[in-house]
């Protein structure tokens, strides 16, 4: 079941840092991981990508794999070069203080389920 | 999408990876468009601005958006490594009519065992790699996966030059 992201807002208690303006956009799968690697080997669109990371590799992974919005979680609040990062690139940046565990069980329970099988492409 | 018939892996070989831009580019179709990025050692802050660069000029050619998110992954992964693991080479964008190529070239400690190094979950990364979410050992994996054939050649001491293509 797809979400949009004003919905998966309101589920994680979630402050936008950027894109207030695209929150109509429909997300059918997530991905919650720490693990740039593991988060190369799971491919969808219109994904949501969970972490805990707030570096420039997060952003530039999103970047690559066409994921449309990242929450970042546990109260992570990236520095302004990364937001700016993400508004070149248009994707729309949240940071909730669930953890990632609990942010992926709302979602989940909200219908989102998981980003595939790593070796379906 | 891919079946595992048409992916290739080669390697290692004692062929020096000094010259393999001419082993591609002599044996093979007409090359339509050529792009080099140099990638150094260690620089975590760039490392991806080529993958990114090559991902925008995949999709400005109206390439299939699957197949270039394929391969931007591929490419991400490449240029990883070699921030990563070497001390400092090249990323090489080569259009034909019919396949997409990247090729890595890099002088550094090269790949002792290239079985091991694509078994997921195998890495030698640093702990700054790790730190930033990389060197779980997926990288050449995930390449292989995305990838229509995949060839390394690697020189223990020397370098190694990896070639991705992607056929369309």
């Amino acid at each position: 079941m797809a979400l949009n992201l004003l919905r998966i807002k309101n589920i994680l208690k979630a402050e936008v840092l950027y894109g207030d303006n695209m929150l109509d956009q429909e997300i059918i799968s997530a991905c919650g991981s720490d693990l740039m690697s593991d988060v190369l080997a799971f491919v969808k669109e219109q994904t949501l990508l969970l972490t805990g990371l707030t570096n420039p590799h997060v952003i530039r992974t999103a970047e690559l794999l066409d994921v449309s919005a990242i929450v970042f979680v546990r109260g992570k609040h990236p520095a302004q070069d990364i937001i700016d990062m993400a508004m070149k690139r248009s994707i729309v940046l949240l940071t909730t203080k669930d953890t990632l565990f609990t942010a992926c069980g709302k979602l989940y329970e909200a219908g989102l389920t998981g980003g595939g099988n790593p070796r379906e492409l | 999408m891919n079946s595992d018939s048409n992916k290739g892996l080669q390697g290692p070989q004692e062929t020096p990876p000094t010259t393999p831009a001419a082993k591609h580019e002599s044996s093979e179709t007409q090359v339509l468009m050529k792009h080099v990025f140099p990638v150094e050692a260690d620089d975590f802050t760039s490392a991806g601005e080529a993958s990114g660069k090559i991902k925008n000029i995949l999709k400005q050619l109206g390439i299939d958006s699957q197949l270039v998110r394929r391969a931007a992954i591929a490419c991400y992964e490449a240029e990883l490594n070699l921030v990563i693991h070497s001390w400092g080479g090249q990323l090489t964008l080569l259009l034909t009519p019919h396949e997409i190529k990247i090729v890595t070239e890099d002088t550094g400690p090269g790949i002792p065992d290239v079985d091991m190094a694509m078994k997921e979950g195998y890495s030698t990364a640093s702990e700054r790699a790790r730190e930033l979410g990389f060197g779980a050992g997926m990288g050449l994996p995930n390449i292989q996966r995305n990838a229509s054939r995949v060839e390394i050649y690697s020189v223990v001491g020397q370098g190694t030059t990896l070639k991705i293509t992607f056929g369309f």
